[in-house]
């Protein structure tokens, strides 16, 4: 008896143990790229580095601005492109699709969570940038941040799509009913009541969305062009720097690490520091927002 | 009455907008995958799944190797991961809420957020992060063995979730039934529980393999890259996904490119389906 307790107890501390391995991970994920970025932080400095324009390993220069603004200016394109579609998606299926048309339109868009980001990449780089390059605009090749936007934007939309729709959905039938029955429209309803009712969702829906489009790397490599400049504009349209190329923080890691070695290596671990810290700032402000709403019954 | 009109004319203009939202998404996907597959399928032979890539800067081959690679990565991801994942979701819904213990109870917690946690991490992290523990500081190399450490970092979120949401599924009488009869809490678990949730825990299986196939960039960083077919787990190698990357970027053969993305899409859309015929089944045995 005392046996088969013992085994009890030490398997409930072995699940115990794998359920602990993920918090295990997180933590050393911070250790590890922290531990390798400290030389740079230290040498180079944590202000240089963020504010530095000019990121040139082989001469000692070591400023990270360029990809901050390459990455901001994609993820605000992304956002600018998916953000109305991928709402449009979760109004129409929450609100107005009828079940056959659901039951086909959201698979869909589950499919295009799933396409590798790699195909993403090599479908922008073989047909959205031959179209971008078409405006005439000096410099323009194609490769930049406009491909990258248009890319990134089909990317985030399954994930901004379903947990915003996930948020009107939760929204009490009351409210509706309620709305309906004092003489509103279907649209008013939903402009006026529950839209707002599900407005922290719908937030945290595209905070995850622009986590996501911080986070990703290869297909941003492959149509963004890589260049590590500060994004400009090359005619006199201010809307010309979307033409620009650039480069973001995750391109950089991936795209220097394998050769990188010393003071090199080591900020682009601090480049890792950046971006993972950023994400955390993103992931657990989204979570906030989705737990702080919950309706009473 | 010319109000109401109004306000009923403003409610068709919005659902016609969002009527072609919904079909703009649908048609970017069929685009998308239709685009891929009609022109990789263009490319595509027997010999390209029986020949290896012979490198060199034309891209010259198929992708025999990177199909292997492929496979070896996928077995060896879940090896690590699928322990870890499934005694994890276990322990989360078999044992968290029977706890005594005041700091096994925070540990819970600790755990809840480190699944989300780890689930929002963005993949070339992971990435970074298997090149300084496993490529570098444990002197793996570029391998099989650290880019399946590294990986499984990114399934294991998936398979937690996918277990304990099987595991709930799970009716409680189940348990009270076998509990009642004498069964210790892991001989219900393992004979009565896990048995039922075997096929909703491999959908999480199933989930995770096409994330490790889909996967570009740890692999680009932990991998190594080459095209020799891989003959141990100390091997570097290339997963069809890498090769894909290669071909486009470094050969600039986007035939071959567009071959291989195809095979990806097709592989992709058959996990999809099986997942979606497993979960219908799943939700139509429960009656939700």
């Amino acid at each position: 008896m005392t046996g088969k307790k013992r085994l009890e107890s030490a398997v409930k501390y072995i699940f115990l143990f794998s359920a602990l391995m993920s918090i295990l991970i997180v933590v050393m994920i911070g250790i590890f790229t922290f531990r390798e970025a400290i030389p740079a932080f230290r040498e180079i400095g944590i202000i240089k580095l963020l504010t530095g324009t000019v990121w040139r390993p082989g001469q000692g220069q070591y400023g990270i601005l360029a990809m901050i603004a390459g990455s901001g200016l994609v993820t605000l394109g992304a956002v600018v492109i998916g953000v109305p579609l991928a709402l449009g998606c979760a109004i129409f299926l929450s609100e107005i699709a009828p079940p056959a048309v659901r039951s086909f339109v959201r698979p869909s868009i589950e499919l295009l969570a799933g396409i590798p980001s790699v195909v993403y990449g090599l479908f922008g780089m073989v047909v959205i940038v031959p179209l971008v390059r078409n405006i005439d605009v000096p410099g323009n090749t194609g490769f930049g941040l406009l491909s990258a936007s248009i890319v990134l934007a089909v990317m985030i939309l399954p994930t901004i799509s379903s947990v915003s729709e996930y948020a009107i959905r939760s929204v009490p039938k009351r409210f509706r009913e309620g709305s309906l029955a004092m003489g509103a429209t279907k649209w008013e309803t939903m402009t006026k009541v529950i839209l707002p009712g599900a407005r922290s969702g719908i937030m945290s829906a595209i905070i995850l969305g622009l986590g996501r489009a911080l986070g990703e790397t290869i297909a941003m490599i492959m149509v963004i062009g890589n260049s590590v400049i500060i994004p400009f504009a090359a005619s006199d349209n201010p809307l010309s720097i979307f033409l620009s190329r650039a480069r973001t923080l995750t391109g950089n890691i991936a795209v220097e690490i394998n050769y990188a070695t010393g003071l090199h290596e080591s900020a682009l671990f601090a480049t890792g520091v950046v971006l993972f810290a950023l994400i955390m700032i993103m992931n657990s402000s989204a979570r906030m927002l989705i737990g702080r709403k919950k309706w009473e019954k | 009455m010319n109000r109401l009109r109004l306000r009923k004319l403003r409610q068709t203009g919005a659902f016609s907008l969002l009527w072609f939202t919904g079909a703009f998404s649908v048609l970017i996907m069929l685009f998308v995958v239709g685009y891929v597959i009609m022109k990789g399928f263009a490319h595509l032979t027997p010999d390209f799944f029986t020949t290896p890539p012979r490198g060199g800067l034309s891209g010259e081959g198929g992708i025999s190797s990177t199909i292997i690679a492929t496979i070896y990565l996928v077995i060896c991801t879940l090896i690590v991961a699928t322990p870890l994942g499934i005694g994890a979701g276990v322990f989360l819904v078999e044992y968290a809420d029977h706890l005594k213990s005041r700091i096994i109870k925070n540990f819970v917690a600790l755990a809840r957020f480190g699944v989300e946690t780890l689930a929002g991490v963005p993949s070339i992290i992971f990435g970074l992060f298997g090149y300084a523990l496993f490529v570098t500081a444990m002197h793996f190399g570029f391998s099989i063995l650290s880019a399946a450490l590294a990986g499984s970092c990114l399934v294991i979120p998936v398979i937690i979730r996918t277990t304990e949401e099987a595991l709930k599924a799970v009716p409680d009488s189940y348990r009270q039934a076998s509990l009642a009869m004498g069964a210790s809490r892991w001989e219900t678990i393992r004979k009565v529980v896990l048995p039922s949730a075997v096929t909703g825990i491999s959908t999480g299986l199933i989930l995770s393999a096409g994330r490790i196939v889909s996967e570009t960039a740890i692999f680009y960083v932990t991998l190594g890259g080459s095209y020799r077919t891989p003959t141990s787990i100390m091997s570097s190698g290339r997963t069809m996904a890498l090769h894909v990357y290669y071909l486009a970027m470094e050969t600039r053969a986007f035939d071959k490119a567009m071959a291989t993305g195809a095979v990806l899409v097709v592989l992709i859309i058959i996990i999809n389906l099986v997942i979606n015929v497993i979960s219908r089944r799943l939700s139509a045995k429960t009656g939700s």
